[in-house]
């Protein structure tokens, strides 16, 4: 693959992606193109399918019609960690620290298991540690490395999911519901913090309800209900969207 | 402190052991403990998977007894060599069989570790209570299939003869003994190796959180296989030798519902999150019902288990290693 092929070809190609549980279908036939580098909203009412959608990205859920291919390969099929050792990571909903570590030793899991795995690199014991606090500078925790997870604040505990799923040098990253729950300044620091991360070369999807963030954060927006893309377009014009207003305030 | 040093170390521990309890002469001593030292290997093994990784095994009995059968098989095939093989093999045969024990060992390991791996292939994808299920019902198949099978004595049991006397050792339950010494020094390295290593970094991923462990590119399927593996052969090699020890071995004994709990038992009143847990556990409990057996019967050790086990599950879930930590905690913060 040359350089100029890599350009025009976007990093996540979802055609036709379906699931379904049992008789609810979940995902009903979703296409979605993301280029490199973008900032992509996915918004949607609750129980529309979003999560499933990340999950089916993820390797979390096998989804059972259509095809993802990222980066120029099709990664149906594969499980969830060989999909992170491709470039893709993911934060939780719900965050899912691994309790019985540090916020230092949560972080270098994917150090070690990720980008240790693949070919060409292996770090060392020191620049393990230095890239643990590197990220966890990133996200401000730096002060917190020795610290339990169970000592950590809700919104700690978010960037410490963010550090972790940056820990495996993605290319996409997407960020399930990163800011539920949080404060007017908390939110506004986790998206400031999704903008730097975007700004040193990762994609990013990020999925959530509260509007100012998406609106701030996103350079394309895509709204998902009952399984369907509805509309995907530009921010300010895709929330204009008759049909997407429907959904929201119901018709 | 390094492996070597590590091993170093747990090898003049044993070596004392042996050597103080030959100086004292008594064969009851070697007896006694060479029940308690086989707890430590089945306990230690057993945490590989069920402390590490989080999969509660209630399996131990049948990789146990998987070890005491391929003893009793090889000695069955070393006693009935010349029936068995055709004339012209029969010249080479005989310079392998009778097998010598540790040998033995070492083959009731490799089927234990193999069979481990079929088991993980078919149970690892449950969780919880269902994996626990699995493998007593893994267990309930084995004994079945060993009652059946006459080769091995069937229902009605196996007598394995000892022999008299071993060179350098003397007597053969020191030999025995010492044996058993060597598969703790190994069980306990294993463990210790794998708590500091990549492995056990995994290993406490999948226990903690198995979704974030594949989202973080934790193979946990591959790692779970390794921990049924490393765990089950540790077991097999556990009850390798005990026919020797008993002299006479039928199911009820080999696949005793005793090994399965006090295998659970040990490290969780010891402390499942590092390798002193089930040693310390098996040495406390292993001692303790080596004492009820003479004092008071041995119908009582299991229940001493059972209300120990209550015990620490409601004063101390984290076991006497966790009690302690918390103690030196507390200390270095006051």
């Amino acid at each position: 693959m040359t350089d100029a092929t890599n350009m025009t070809e976007p990093l996540l190609h979802i055609e036709q992606l379906g699931k379904r549980f049992g008789g609810f279908v979940a995902l009903d036939g979703v296409d979605l193109s993301v280029p490199k580098g973008q900032r992509l909203g996915l918004i949607g009412p609750n129980g529309s399918g979003k999560s499933t959608l990340v999950n089916c990205i993820c390797g979390t859920l096998q989804n059972e019609t259509g095809s993802v291919i990222f980066d120029g390969i099709k990664v149906d099929g594969m499980v969830a960690h060989q999909r992170t050792r491709q470039g893709l990571a993911r934060s939780f909903q719900l965050p899912r620290p691994f309790r019985s570590m540090t916020v230092a030793e949560n972080v270098r899991v994917p150090l070690l298991y990720t980008v240790n795995a693949r070919p060409g690199t292996h770090l060392s014991h020191s620049e393990l540690d230095n890239r643990c606090m590197e990220l966890l500078r990133l996200v401000a925790l730096d002060g917190k490395a020795g610290k339990y997870t169970t000592d950590l604040t809700q919104v700690e505990m978010r960037k410490l999911e963010l550090a972790r799923a940056m820990a495996a040098e993605p290319k996409l990253l997407i960020a399930d519901e990163s800011m539920a729950g949080l404060s007017h300044s908390e939110v506004e620091d986790i998206v400031a913090l999704l903008i730097r991360m975007n700004e040193r070369g990762v994609t990013i999807i990020m999925i959530e309800h509260i509007m100012r963030a998406v609106m701030s954060f996103s350079q394309r927006l895509v709204v998902l209900v009952s399984g369907k893309k509805i509309a995907d377009g530009k921010p300010e014009d895709v929330i204009q969207n008759k049909e997407v207003v429907g959904a929201y305030l119901g018709q | 402190m390094r492996t070597p040093a590590f091993t170093l170390i747990l090898t003049a521990v044993a070596a004392a052991l042996y050597f103080t309890f030959n100086f004292v002469g008594n064969d009851y001593l070697f007896f006694a403990g060479y029940t308690v030292l086989q707890y430590i290997v089945l306990a230690t093994a057993w945490n590989i998977l069920g402390g590490y990784c989080g999969y509660v095994n209630f399996g131990s009995a049948g990789f146990f007894a998987i070890g005491v059968y391929t003893t009793v098989f090889l000695y069955a095939v070393g006693q009935q060599i010349e029936t068995l093989v055709p004339e012209f093999m029969l010249a080479p045969m005989q310079l392998i069989f009778p097998l010598p024990l540790p040998v033995m060992i070492i083959v009731a390991g490799a089927v234990a570790g193999f069979i481990g791996l079929g088991m993980g292939y078919l149970t690892l994808r449950l969780r919880g209570v269902f994996f626990a299920i699995a493998t007593l019902a893994l267990t309930v198949v084995l004994e079945t299939f060993i009652v059946n099978w006459s080769f091995v004595g069937g229902s009605r049991g196996a007598y394995v003869i000892p022999p008299n006397e071993v060179p350098v050792f003397g007597n053969f339950i020191q030999f025995l003994f010492a044996l058993m010494l060597v598969l703790v020094i190994l069980a306990l390295t294993t463990a210790r190796l794998i708590e500091r290593s990549k492995l056990g970094v995994g290993f406490a991923t999948i226990r903690d959180d198995e979704l974030a462990a594949e989202a973080s590119g934790v193979p946990t399927l591959r790692l779970k296989l390794i921990a049924t593996v490393v765990s089950g052969a540790l077991m097999g090699m556990a009850g390798a030798p005990f026919p020797f020890y008993i002299g006479y071995v039928e199911p009820a004994s080999a696949f005793n519902l005793s090994y399965a709990v006090n295998s659970i038992a040990m490290p969780m009143i010891g402390g499942t999150t590092s390798w002193i847990g089930p040693l310390v556990g098996a040495l406390l409990l292993g001692t303790l019902q080596q004492v009820a057996t003479v004092t008071i019967s041995s119908a009582v050790n299991l229940l001493i288990v059972g209300l120990l086990l209550i015990f620490f599950v409601i004063i101390a879930p984290r076991g006497i290693v966790g009690l302690v930590q918390d103690q030196l905690r507390k200390r270095s913060k006051s």
